[in-house]
């Protein structure tokens, strides 16, 4: 070895690098058909874990939706209203508080029944003072609703437990079920992906023996399958990300022009695209170098 | 030097391919190994060239012992040798020059060497003007005599002919036996695996006969052919 680069590979850097590009040229078809299948798999992972990304993101985002109402009694003035700010930012778990007034109550319960003429000309007085509370975590709300009764001047509590608890234990399946399929995605891939390029290694076989006999070693034989193998990986990789691009920016224009869909939320592609890229390199050149060299092994026994 | 010590091979069907033979090959000899087919010759170009390991005796090929099955200075080996194959295997999506050039790069020869060596091998052969050629577009005779000049690239100690002569025409056949004479002439140890008996007693070189996997005739004389009766 000369600095941890082994001696051979040092002398003819240039030879095994051209011979492995040339080797793609000569056996067009099976590297096109390495890089190709590299690139689907990539893509079809990659589009599994945005889609499982997307469903988790929207439904933490229904999580946090969820507030706990606190009504005041009608007996409080505003000022005492307000004055309960500063008590209610004290109890455990709460992150937050915001005071709407009656006639936002009023204007909040109109916009939610667009339709129904009956509503419209309600009075304000008929709806209640109330605080919104979020707190730090979903599993907390029972308990923090519980100490909000003990406080005076609140005079009820309207909590959605039931759906809460309901949207956790969904969020949790869908993370469980997302993350056991992008598993099997990843491995399957990594085995097809790895299986086309040891391929192109029988496919040459003969030549491999032809080099033993005229007394090459087995770095010397493999030093150009392992640049062959790099190239593919990086080819079918960056053809991978690439469509995988093209698909998200399509997927997400086509959200945001939806009505029906418009409501979920999106993750713009410029915060994701630089650890894609990073994953699908790591993934291409891994099965590529990786296919080639356990491809080519069983060929080297002396 | 090629040295075989009460050598045996048994395949691992328990077909025994070479039964105790003792054989040794002095440095600018040309000798002719003969039989009929299943005598076992191509078993014991299988040991000389590393391919088979024997399982029992010893074997020795111009200073290198074959011993363990994963030894690594097999290829090391193999380089003293220069080996030509009755299908010449010629690798074929490589030119006449690419198949010689990887030959002496394996060897660890550099570009200079390369581009001033390979010109003169193949002048020995009559091959210059095909050097930019591949296998393909040769005919047989071109083919075996590439395949002749990637066994001499590296100066080898010693030639190994595995029924060279196998896939040409009698003229072609001739022409080779020419070559590999002159090779012999320079210095190289020529073994010519053959079952042309008229080829063989044109030369008047030194024959060993095989037979079930022995030896039962070794000395120089005629290749008189068939199935012997051994003592």
């Amino acid at each position: 070895m000369w600095g941890g680069v082994p001696v051979v590979l040092r002398k003819n850097f240039g030879y095994f690098f051209h011979e492995g590009l040339f080797n793609i040229f000569r056996h067009r078809a099976m590297s096109l058909a390495s890089a190709g299948i590299t690139a689907m798999c990539l893509l079809l992972m990659g589009t599994f874990t945005f889609i499982a990304l997307h469903i988790d993101l929207n439904l933490s985002v229904l999580e946090a939706s969820d507030e706990i109402l606190a009504f005041i009694d009608d007996t409080y003035s505003l000022e005492q209203a307000l004055n309960l700010e500063n008590i209610l930012n004290q109890v455990p778990h709460v992150i937050s508080t915001r005071f709407i007034t009656r006639e936002e109550a009023l204007e909040n319960f109109i916009q939610a029944h667009p339709n129904e003429e009956l509503f419209q000309d309600l009075e304000p007085k008929i709806f209640r003072d109330r605080y919104a509370i979020r707190v730090d975590n979903p599993a907390n709300l029972s308990d923090t609703a519980d100490y909000l009764n003990t406080i005076t001047g609140i005079a009820d509590i309207n909590i959605h437990e039931e759906f809460t608890s309901g949207i956790l234990t969904l969020r949790r399946a869908a993370t469980i079920l997302c993350s056991i399929l992008t598993g099997v995605l990843f491995v399957s891939s990594l085995f097809i992906i790895s299986n086309t390029i040891r391929l192109t290694t029988f496919d040459r076989r003969e030549e491999i023996a032809v080099m033993r006999i005229v007394g090459a070693t087995n770095g010397f034989i493999r030093w150009p399958f392992v640049f062959e193998g790099f190239l593919i990986g990086l080819c079918g990789a960056l053809t991978g990300f690439a469509l995988q691009t093209g698909a998200y920016i399509i997927a997400v224009s086509w959200i945001a022009k939806s009505d029906q869909m418009r409501v979920f939320e999106l993750i713009p592609f410029q915060e994701v695209w630089l650890p894609t890229a990073g994953i699908f390199l790591a993934i291409g050149l891994l099965t590529g170098i990786g296919g080639s060299l356990f491809g080519i092994r069983r060929f080297l026994d002396y | 030097m090629i040295v075989l010590e009460d050598v045996e091979m048994q395949y691992d069907n328990g077909t025994k391919a070479v039964r105790g033979i003792t054989l040794t090959i002095q440095d600018g000899e040309f000798v002719f190994l003969v039989g009929p087919s299943g005598a076992g010759k191509s078993s014991l170009i299988k040991l000389f060239t590393g391919e088979a390991m024997p399982t029992f005796g010893r074997v020795s090929i111009n200073g290198y012992s074959i011993t363990g099955v994963k030894d690594p200075l097999i290829p090391y080996m193999r380089r003293t040798l220069g080996v030509v194959f009755q299908d010449f295997r010629l690798i074929e999506t490589k030119t006449i020059w690419q198949n010689l050039d990887f030959v002496m790069r394996a060897a660890g020869a550099g570009s200079q060497e390369i581009q001033q060596r390979i010109p003169y091998v193949l002048s020995l052969v009559e091959l210059e003007s095909k050097m930019d050629c591949y296998p393909s577009e040769l005919s047989g005779g071109e083919q075996q005599r590439a395949a002749v000049a990637r066994a001499l690239i590296n100066r080898p100690e010693t030639i190994i002919a595995d029924e060279p002569t196998g896939n040409l025409d009698p003229d072609r056949s001739l022409d080779l036996m020419r070559l590999l004479l002159k090779i012999n002439q320079m210095g190289s140890t020529v073994v010519v695996v053959t079952h042309e008996r008229d080829l063989v007693n044109r030369f008047g070189k030194r024959v060993v006969t095989l037979d079930e996997g022995a030896v039962i005739r070794d000395g120089v004389g005629r290749y008189v052919g068939g199935r012997s009766r051994r003592a």
